[in-house]
């Protein structure tokens, strides 16, 4: 008897599908138990927080809407995909499965523009009592830095992650508008001396840019992963469609259910982090 | 009983009487990414209308969140339509879900 | 995607290739899809874990039994280096490492996968009669994962600071402020979690969907149940431990404060004026996390024991399992409950008495399937002609030692008696009850039983009986003196237990265990030879040499690739032993009814009729 293994590419008469189908929903299964222990995490950090600032007030919500949208769209074009390779069109399914790859990476974009945008966002801590505190009015500011400049008069152009990468030097340094305006106030000069800390608005700020960082990051290796997939069963996988349509369509089926999960799970974190 | 049919030829339809159901569902698709759509302008809506009670605002968000997650779920995942075995599978994962979501409450009774 | 052999078109196999005919040796026996070859990788490889992590405890032991005296041999102390063993003295902050890895090996890498890696990927589809496991990429993707995993654990001994040293349990806010090598831990254990996950996958997917015809569920051998139970518990406990190894990596890696509360302070410094953490975290979120799983998983330790043992009673009392379909619910009940009892470990982190009720309560309660599962095995043996065979003495010695271990786990679940006993020598006695002579008695039951199959020969019985006189006797004299240590108040963990007077006072007792412990060690060399020997040397058997029931005996020994000559049919449950008014005493599962009321139940099996 050879090793073929049954029930690879046909239902069971029993149980009604292949092995690979109830694979992949057991593993989402197992998904749903990571997830699930993380935002279950993030309930009781926030639960037992003194308080918590507004998702909406410090993150992007035109980004992270565009963001839903873009991989809405993209579970839709995945559908799409393993519906054409049903109805035996292989030109469609290409064209779909590429879509979803691009929707995909177009959210990977998205991403880094909104993390970038946290990395380049500041928070000083002055010296108490120092010249640039009574300047600024307040001990805490944050915005971003205009330009740097070292101990030894250099420019800095490398993302700065502390005060001690300043070298001893200096920053121009663009305050955030203040509440209910979008003018940004004049660029004020703050040397390394005046200041208490310097930091990025980065996973370790508060157990809020935890969360964010971590649940947010986490799902993000999942699209990437996701792209990975996708590509494979686009470009060398889907030779197998001319020896071995059946089992191609269900390799897809089994992607799309994968992906239509990273969706589903983006569903529950655009509420709980961006919104509430 | 475990030998295989002979497989189908590439040219032949993959599942001839499944092909005529899914162009049935194409429509269904379509209504789902438009419901889903529509939901998402609804839930950042909520969101910016500052609602009264901190409460009804989660509520709102969760709500409309569990529908969203629901049809993607029924209708791109096809769990409207499941074998039982999948069935079972995630009805047992749910429970231990709701143990895991219990965690926090656990925890905030603990000067109970 | 993770999918098989292709068998959908000859060109696909053809271009496949693996196993069939002439393939390297390198794709035989090292990146082998064949759940057997992988068993036994499995099996190795956690044999020696297995032994590497006894090493650890050997030396522990000895700055136990003599506190602060060098090492008896220096060239010992020379192996280990100035830094670990300073004049061969172990040092606090290396003993501390010793203790935190010997957990670890046992469990994660060697008891899990002997039990679940090796015994599950050989035995199952064996007794379901299938080719093979239903993913076999997928399957060999878990054993190399697993094995990086634990080559990255033992990296970390050599990583500045040395090996993760916050317990097995890694409890923060410790092991947060702990030194690298807690980082390449959480490394490992994510790894190790990928191969668990993985692994559990292809278990269910392959005795839900490929079992041979006739085999309904009510007629797979217990020990395939187990395996399923476990393989449950493994896909949806082990996840949230992955989600706490994440949080716990961004603590250590990107400065979150995910298990830092506020105000911490360390060495009698604010941890926020050295580091600028934020705070603002619990540390007790990652007791529940690790918890959630740690519970389960002393029900994978112990499921897939009590299927060994299942399977050897039966096949060597000569009678059917008492209570199979009771013995079944008990340990999908078992497996179910052991998803709500977690928070009995934490009984002293200050939880109400409302909680702490609800735990004690469950955790009464899950004490009833284990001891309908123990009852039902003693039952098994009334009135058997019982063979003493190898493997029947060990597992023989499993009842009475997982016995002891679960009932006195009673006075931990209890709150109030918990009080005293909690992180005493009372827990590790306990513990290693269920799981060394427990468990691991039973993993040693198994390898006597299905030896045989593996390699068509079986182990000396007089070295088998070197081997399991001794191995009884030592495991009782190091873990029953625990007890008494325990009561008398002396905490576990403890570098130098003479510091304390009541730890003076039992002092005797630990230098008893030691030398237990290494008299231990020499009482493996038997087996160790045994293992190796036999390999070659042992007396050749036929396929079915214990006359046992179940499907992995109607294979050749040891089974081709592909498993069977011919697809076995099911025409019987799995202990069909002594049935009245038969000439045999045995009925094999795949016999057909007709062959088996003449009194021939060895008859070839026939294949498919319909």
């Amino acid at each position: 008897m050879s090793t073929a293994i049954p029930w690879s590419v046909k239902p069971h008469p029993v149980t009604g599908i292949p092995n690979a189908k109830l694979g992949i929903w057991l593993f989402l299964a197992s998904e749903v138990m990571l997830f699930g222990a993380l935002f279950s995490s993030y309930i009781l950090i926030r639960t037992g927080s003194e308080q918590w600032p507004m998702g909406r007030t410090i993150l992007n919500i035109p980004l992270a809407t565009l963001n839903t949208v873009i991989l809405i769209t993209s579970s839709v074009t995945m559908v799409m995909a393993w519906a054409s390779l049903k109805m035996n069109q292989f030109g469609k399914f290409k064209l779909f499965q590429t879509l979803t790859i691009l929707l995909a990476l177009g959210f990977m974009v998205v991403k880094a523009f909104e993390y970038g945008g946290k990395l380049h966002h500041y928070e000083v801590t002055l010296v108490e009592g120092s010249e640039a505190a009574d300047k600024a009015g307040a001990l805490k500011i944050t915005g971003h830095i205009d330009h740097a400049t070292a101990g030894n008069g250099g420019a800095i152009t490398s993302w700065i992650r502390s005060r001690d990468d300043l070298h001893d030097g200096k920053i121009s340094f663009v305050a955030d508008p203040p509440a209910g305006s979008h003018e940004h106030p004049a660029a004020i000069e703050l040397a390394a001396e005046d200041m208490e800390r310097l930091t990025f608005f980065g996973p370790h700020r508060d157990t809020f840019f935890a969360v964010y960082f971590t649940l947010t990051g986490l799902h993000g290796i999942h699209v990437l992963g996701g792209i990975v997939v996708l590509l494979y069963f686009l470009l060398p996988g889907s030779r197998m469609w001319r020896t071995d349509p059946e089992r191609f369509t269900g390799r897809i089926e089994c992607t799309g259910l994968y992906w239509h999960f990273v969706d589903l799970v983006w569903i529950f974190l655009f509420p709980t982090l961006y919104l509430l | 009983m475990s030998d295989h049919p002979p497989p189908a030829p590439a040219e032949a339809a993959v599942m001839p009487h499944g092909a005529e159901e899914v162009r049935a569902h194409l429509k269904i698709y379509l209504a789902v990414f438009f419901a889903l759509g529509v939901l998402t302008a609804i839930t950042v809506g909520i969101a910016y209308l500052d609602l009264p009670s901190k409460n009804l605002a989660i509520a709102a968000a969760m709500v409309i969140a569990l529908v969203k997650g629901s049809l993607v779920a029924l209708y791109f995942m096809h769990l409207i339509k499941e074998a039982r075995v999948i069935y079972w599978s995630l009805a047992l994962c749910v429970v231990f879900f709701a143990a895991l979501m219990a965690l926090p409450v656990l925890t905030s009774m603990e000067h109970l | 995607m993770t999918d098989t052999h292709p068998n959908g078109s000859p060109g696909a196999r053809e271009a496949h290739g693996g196993g069939h005919g002439e393939t390297s040796f390198l794709w035989k026996y090292v990146f082998s899809q064949d759940h057997k070859v992988i068993g036994i990788q499995y099996g190795i490889t956690g044999l020696c874990f297995l032994f590497f992590g006894f090493t650890l405890m050997m030396l522990m032991r000895w700055q136990l039994a003599y506190p602060n005296q060098p090492l008896p041999w220096p060239w010992l102390a020379e192996l280990l280096g100035n830094i670990r063993a300073p004049g061969g003295v172990l040092e606090a902050g290396f003993y501390n490492q010793l203790g935190a890895m010997h957990g670890t090996i046992m469990v994660f890498l060697g008891v899990v996968p002997i039990a679940v890696g090796a015994f599950g990927n050989y035995v199952v589809p064996l007794q379901i009669g299938a080719p093979d496991m239903a993913f076999p990429k997928l399957n060999m993707a878990s054993y190399w994962v697993y094995f990086c995993g634990g080559v990255i654990m033992l990296a970390s001994f050599f990583v500045p600071g040395g090996a993760a040293s916050s317990g097995w349990t890694s409890y923060p806010p410790l092991s947060n402020i702990a030194t690298q090598g807690q980082t390449w831990w959480l490394v490992g254990m994510v790894f190790l979690i990928t191969s668990s996950l993985l692994g559990s996958v292809n278990f269910i997917v392959t005795i839900v969907q490929m079992r041979a015809p006739g085999l309904s569920m009510f007629r797979l051998p217990f020990f395939v149940w187990a395996q399923l139970v476990t393989a449950f518990l493994l896909l949806l406990a082990f996840p949230p431990l992955e989600a706490a190894g994440v949080l716990q990596l961004m603590d250590r890696v990107f400065g979150t404060s995910f298990f830092l509360p506020s105000g911490l302070v360390v060495n009698a410094i604010p941890y926020a004026q050295t580091t600028g953490y934020s705070g603002g975290g619990s540390a007790l979120l990652w007791q529940h996390l690790f918890w959630f799983l740690a519970h389960p998983e002393v029900y994978v330790l112990i499921l897939p024991a009590m299927g060994i043992v299942a399977e050897i009673v039966a096949n060597n009392t000569r009678k059917p399992l008492w209570g199979y379909r009771l013995l079944v619910y008990a340990a999908i009940f078992l497996g179910f409950m052991s998803f709500i009892v977690w928070a009995h470990h934490m009984f002293m982190t200050g939880m109400g008495t409302v909680m702490s009720t609800f735990f004690q309560t469950t955790t009464m309660i899950i004490s009833i399937p284990s001891v309908i599962i123990l009852t039902c095995m003693i039952l098994s043996l009334w009135g058997g002609s019982i063979r003493f065979s190898i493997p029947m003495l060990f597992a023989l010695a499993f009842l009475p030692m997982f016995a002891i271990g679960g009932l006195t786990g009673l006075p931990l679940g209890l709150t109030l008696s918990d009080l005293h006993l909690h992180d005493t020598y009372y827990v590790i006695g306990h513990f290693h009850y269920v799981v060394a002579p427990g468990t691991i008695m039973a993993l040693f039951a198994g390898i006597y039983y299905w030896y045989p199959k593996v390699t068509g020969r079986k182990m000396s019985g007089l070295l088998g009986h070197l081997h399991f006189w001794p191995t009884l006797i030592l495991m009782n004299s190091i873990f029953m003196p625990m007890f008494f240590m325990g009561m008398a108040g002396l905490n576990r963990r403890m570098y130098d237990q003479t510091v304390y007077v009541h730890g003076r006072g039992v002092q005797p007792l630990s230098l008893m265990v030691s030398w237990s412990a290494w008299m231990l060690a020499v009482a493996q060399i038997p087996f160790i030879i045994n293992f190796f020997k036999s390999w070659k040397a042992g007396e050749k058997v036929n396929d079915n040499p214990w006359e046992a029931t179940t499907l992995e005996w109607a294979a050749p020994s040891p089974p081709p690739h592909g498993n069977f000559t011919t697809l076995p049919e099911v025409h019987r449950g799995p202990y069909e032993y002594s049935v009245p008014g038969q000439s045999g005493d045995f009925c094999p599962q795949h016999a057909r009814p007709d062959s088996a009321s003449e009194g021939t139940p060895s008859a070839p099996p026939v294949p498919a009729a319909h």
